[in-house]
């Protein structure tokens, strides 16, 4: 199984780097390397997919990497029920997303175009690095990986300074996180004496309750930078500079969803720490929110599907921090076909409109790009958890865990939230596909978009309509699959089991949300009652709020940057650097050359000056004798 | 592999030869002497190689050890011998000596003087790294300065005087004050043994007593603290780098600040046990300032070579924690940084000066938009820039972690502290990275800039190739290395582990070491 490993990791290494060394000379052809690298690396995902469901699963080295003392980290890989459901996810999301780019960045110059394919192979590679690690420093390999392809991807167009400058920023703000991971990290060894998951999981109960708390909230840390929770989400946003395959891929369907699966793997961690898990679902649960009332307002059609992303990584998170964490994963899988599916509708339609973003310049596109439109009303049915479409199942299967487990308060924000998600679909929807076009000229050159993109909207809306059945598979569905790993010695899942009645109102309660979203975003954006414009003025403060983010950009700059690299210039630099110490050390220069050039002038050259000079010397000194000697 | 020929002396003294060419070469004919300069340092490199396979690895012990008499009457001998610690800086150092001779090829003023300075340079630097005597070391040491300063006073830019002399008596400052520690220990242990050497493994097997060991330690080390440079005795550093010539930057920052940090392994540590123990903490703090100030005073330079070289405080500073932490990863850490800072900066230097030949700027705010109109050279950058803030898989990351993982066993709370190097070192290098590459050409200067040549390309190739090796497979460097890395760990912390002495059996090297402690404890 370890060939296999290799071949799902080593095809899109190997299209990468071709890409890499030889764009140059492929340049327009770059996607007759990439697509089938990352097209054979789904085929052996699937082949290890189906040899885990017959029960086969492989923990091993492939070669020691950082061995030292007692410290033994190799390159290893581990599969199992959890890894092959991520590399399976991964790899078959992101091949439709490939062949889709084709399409999609075929106006780019031709060595742009060779770039873009290198960075995205690399991508993938790392994240299945990451996904397939058997250790921590392994998985911080691909962690940081997906973080650099990322830093790139958004900056693809770094011509433009946003762009430039939202690169820089996703990996500034994701490595606060992993500053936080990689304390973790350092705990787990100072206290495991390995780094190796079988090693800490197995010796996880050794940790004393407090320092599991702590461990698993840096780790945590880690997860709010690369998954886009509070406080570290303002890079996300943001990060829709990058070219839209790139939303969809990285900032969408997989990336993202790294914390919600390194926190999973760390379960047995987080098991021990009641209060991480409390912190964890916390935080899932605000975000959740706070994202969503963001996207309610916005007019751009990547940032709604960017604050959408980031309040379904809260529910994914909800799902982790209130203990069931089979449904988080389920989540995170669901969540990458239905968000992947909108932000490649979202990248047609920009394709179309020649870059266009304002869905308020858009209106009636239903009709001149019709398999755009009706794959994104399935994905964005698909989230609003309307049955039985894939986000039915999952947000479900989250909210249902969070009321039996006693989240009463984290229920109801989730549920609130799905309203509100509904709300701002549905809002896009019909802005965008439907009632009159709002701007002539836009909607003269709106187009479909060719099959190369058409077919993978397809594929995908397919998969965001029926992967949900997952849930209700034999053998207990994804849940049964998943906690294999998940669940083992863990008492959640009993605590599942029991709330059969109480579990089918909650499904009717969310159901009633979605669809009342749905409802109001209707009567408002198709009958105009009540008028979004008179709800905006009425309620401007919290819709300027809102609309301007909470400025919370505005105050980190306030409270961090400013200081940070003002300080640093004047008093580190100007003042430390150049006054202090320099000043200090031309000081002693200067005072040597004052001492020195007074001196000077004993030295007359006249014998009996010297000679004056020396018997003063000897009537002191003996004066000295005689006073102390 | 076995090698039966003195080879430490062969490549410490071939670069001579090469000299010796260059002397005969007629000074007109500047690339006759370019060529003999780098072919010198080239075979100097290949001749360096076989060093590294037939090193022992299990052995703690100093390897291709040479000893002949030199001065007799002062107990001087030649003595030169390498062990794990030193064997990677002897060959980072014939290493990037090729790399800076290669991209010399822009000095236009009295090519031979510089090309000669250069070899004499290399000689003094593998001296330093091999010698085992402690007049033999002072030599080496000393020389070095020599044409350092050379390289900085006459090839540098606008302000060299100020930098040379700057370097020139920073340095002094500290070689003076080790020069009398030399001297004491010296004598000191000529009154208990009666013998008269300079012999570093006799020296080090000899008891000193508490508090002349702790004024010893002090003076050995701030002459090694200003090489590092640690805080605050750094800022000869950003002065002479921004004026230096692009080689001699690459060495400064590759090779001469190793001096530093190999000076406290070698001999300030394993010398002083009862003072490490002492004053640990104090260098443990002013590694971690360094590391923190270094890198927020990099962030807000307008200069990129100033803030490469405010970037290599931080770096060394990572270093410094990882030594001072004494346990197994945290040194391996530290010695990696050393290779890896060698690495990394050094292409950074060697990318500015290739930009600073095309523009003759080095300012950043007459950069911008380089990515698109030199995109090999962008590439480049952008893999330096990665190597330099750790980016997993790559070397910077090997060193960074494990130094602070280990410092963190011992030292969490200097671990933390250090370890935000891993957020600021992003923010000033990408930050410098979006301001130069990214964004719209504005300057019409920079419209029609020349991509790399072969050369160049040639050059950033060869120091790419060991980024990747050592982030991907650093074991044969670590496992080289990890008998010696023990060694100097007990010795450095010898009240420590005494007890374990007696229980287990020890190399010899070790029981001699621990033997002095042993006997100091008695006379106190």
């Amino acid at each position: 199984m370890l060939t296999s490993i290799c071949a799902v990791i080593g095809f899109p290494l190997l299209g990468a780097t071709i890409n890499g060394l030889f764009g140059w000379k492929i340049k327009r052809k770059a996607h007759w390397v990439a697509v089938p690298a990352i097209a054979l690396s789904a085929i052996f995902a699937l082949r290890l997919f189906s040899q885990v469901l017959a029960g086969h699963t492989f923990v091993g080295d492939l070669y020691p990497w950082l061995v030292i003392g007692k410290l033994h980290v190799p390159i290893g890989f581990q599969l199992d029920q959890l890894s092959v459901f991520m590399i399976t996810t991964v790899t078959f999301v992101a091949t439709w997303i490939h062949i889709y780019s084709i399409g999609y960045m075929d106006h780019e110059p031709p060595m742009g175009y060779a770039r873009y394919f290198c960075y995205l192979n690399m991508f993938v590679t790392f994240m299945l690095v990451l996904c397939l690690a058997n250790n921590y420093v392994l998985m911080f390999v691909g962690w940081e990986g997906v973080g650099l392809c990322s830093y790139l991807l958004i900056g693809y167009w770094y011509e433009k300074a946003s762009a430039a400058n939202a690169g820089m920023k996703a990996f500034v703000v994701n490595r606060i996180g992993d500053f936080g991971f990689m304390i973790g990290l350092f705990l787990i060894y100072k206290f495991v004496g390995s780094l190796q998951f079988n090693d800490v999981f197995a010796h996880a109960h050794e940790i004393t309750p407090a320092m599991a708390t702590i461990i698993t909230l840096l780790l945590f840390t880690g997860a709010t930078g690369k998954s886009a929770q509070i406080p570290l989400y303002v890079w996300l946003p943001d990060a829709m500079e990058g070219p839209t395959p790139v939303s969809s891929l990285i900032h969408a369907a997989t990336m993202v969803t790294a914390g919600v699966y390194m926190v999973s793997r760390s379960h047995a961690l987080f098991n021990l720490a009641p209060l991480s898990m409390e912190v964890v679902a916390t935080v899932g649960a605000a975000t959740a929110f706070f994202a969503a009332t963001m996207a309610l307002v916005n007019n751009d059609l990547k940032r709604v599907l960017a604050y959408s992303t980031v309040s379904q990584l809260g529910y994914m998170f909800i799902g982790v921090g209130v203990g069931v964490y089979a449904a988080g994963i389920f989540h995170l899988m669901t969540h990458a076909f239905f968000k992947g599916l909108m932000f490649l509708t979202a990248g047609s339609v920009m394709h179309a409109l020649h870059g266009e973003l304002d869905m308020q310049k858009m209106g009636g596109l239903l009709k001149k790009m019709p398999i755009t439109a009706i794959t994104f009303i399935v994905g964005a049915t698909a989230i609003a958890g309307i049955p039985p479409l894939a986000g039915f199942w999952s947000k479900d299967e989250i909210l249902a865990g969070a009321f039996v487990h006693g989240h009463k308060v984290i229920w109801f924000v989730g549920t609130f939230t799905a309203f509100l998600t509904a709300f701002y679909m549905f809002r896009l929807i019909f802005l965008t596909f439907f009632g009159e076009p709002r701007d002539e000229h836009i909607h003269e050159i709106a187009h479909e978009s060719p099959p190369v993109m058409t077919i993978p909207l397809i594929v995908l809306a397919i998969g965001s309509a029926l992967v949900g059945f997952a849930a209700i598979l034999p053998h207990g569905g994804v849940a049964g699959f998943l906690n294999h790993v998940l669940a083992s010695g863990h008492h959640v899942a009993e605590a599942a089991e029991e709330g059969g009645g109480v579990e089918h109102m909650l499904m009717i309660i969310s159901v009633i949300a979605g669809f009342a979203g749905v409802g109001l975003a209707a009567s408002m954006y198709l009958k105009g009652v009540p008028n979004p414009k008179t709800l905006g003025s009425t309620f401007k403060p919290i819709y300027t709020l809102l609309y301007h983010k909470y400025y919370v950009d505005e105050l980190y700059f306030f409270l961090f940057v400013n200081p940070l690299v003002g300080g640093s210039r004047q008093v580190l630099w100007k003042f430390v650097d150049v006054v202090l110490i320099d000043g200090t050390v031309n000081g002693v220069a200067k005072v040597c050359g004052w001492i020195g050039s007074g001196l000077r002038y004993i030295q007359t050259g006249v014998i009996a000056h010297y000679a004056i000079g020396i018997l003063g010397g000897a009537v002191i000194l003996y004066w000295l004798r005689l006073l102390f000697g | 592999m076995t090698v039966n020929y003195p080879i430490l002396t062969t490549i410490t003294f071939f670069p001579l030869v090469g000299v010796a060419v260059i002397l005969m070469i007629n000074k007109e004919k500047v690339n006759v002497i370019r060529w003999t300069a780098a072919i010198t340092a080239a075979i100097n490199l290949v001749l360096s190689i076989p060093l590294y396979f037939a090193f022992n690895g299990k052995s703690a012990s100093m390897q291709f050890v040479e000893t002949h008499k030199w001065i007799p009457a002062l107990g001087a001998s030649y003595h030169v011998g390498i062990d794990g610690i030193s064997l990677f800086l002897v060959l980072l150092t014939t290493f990037l000596t090729v790399l800076s001779i290669m991209a010399s090829w822009s000095i236009e003023k009295r090519v031979k003087e510089y090309m000669i300075s250069f070899l004499l340079l290399e000689v003094a630097m593998i001296g330093v790294f091999c010698a085992l005597d402690m007049l033999l070391f002072y030599l080496f040491w000393e020389a070095m300065l020599v044409p350092m300063f050379l390289l900085i006073g006459v090839w540098g830019g606008p302000r060299r005087i100020y930098a040379a002399v700057k370097f020139f008596l920073y340095t002094m400052a500290g070689s003076v004050l080790m020069l009398a520690a030399i001297i004491t220990l010296y004598y000191h242990h000529f009154q208990i043994s009666h013998k008269l050497t300079f012999d570093l493994l006799s020296l080090m097997s000899t008891p000193i007593t508490g508090k002349l060991s702790l004024f010893l330690f002090l003076a050995f080390a701030l002459a090694f603290a200003i090489k590092v440079p640690m805080f605050p005795f750094h800022t000869w550093l950003p002065d002479a780098h921004v004026e230096a010539p692009t080689a001699g930057s690459v060495i400064l920052a590759g090779v001469l600040l190793k001096m530093g940090t190999y000076g406290f392994v070698r001999f300030c540590m394993p010398f002083f046990p009862f003072a490490v123990s002492k004053f640990a903490p104090i260098f443990l703090s002013l590694a971690v300032i360094g590391i923190i100030y270094g890198a927020l005073v990099a962030m807000v330079q307008d200069d990129i070579k100033k803030l490469v070289a405010y970037s290599s405080v931080s770096h060394l500073g990572t270093c410094m924690l990882g030594i001072f932490a004494l346990n197994a990863q945290s040194v391996a850490g530290g010695m990696m940084q050393m290779i890896n800072h060698g690495l990394s900066t050094g292409a950074l230097f060697l990318l500015v000066g290739m930009i600073y030949d095309r523009r003759h700027t080095r300012l950043i705010k007459e950069y911008g938009g380089i990515a698109k109109v030199m995109p090999i050279y962008a590439t480049f950058f952008m893999i330096a820039t990665f190597s330099s803030i750790g980016l997993p898989g790559l070397n910077g990351f090997i060193g960074e972690f494990l130094a602070l993982l280990g410092a963190f066993q011992t030292y969490p709370f200097f671990a933390i502290l250090g370890a935000t190097a891993t957020v600021f070192s992003a923010c000033y290098m990408l930050w410098l990275y979006k301001r130069v590459f990214f964004h719209e050409v504005t300057v019409s200067a920079n419209k029609k800039l020349k991509d790399l040549n072969l050369r160049e390309i040639a050059i950033m190739v060869m120091i790419v190739i060991p980024m990747f090796w050592i982030g991907l497979y650093p074991k044969p460097l670590l496992s080289k290395m990890e008998p010696s890395i023990n060694l100097f760990i007990a010795q450095a912390k010898a009240a420590q582990v005494r007890k374990v002495a007696h229980e287990e059996k020890l190399p010899k090297a070790l029981q001699v070491a621990l033997k002095g402690e042993i006997s100091e404890k008695g006379e106190m």
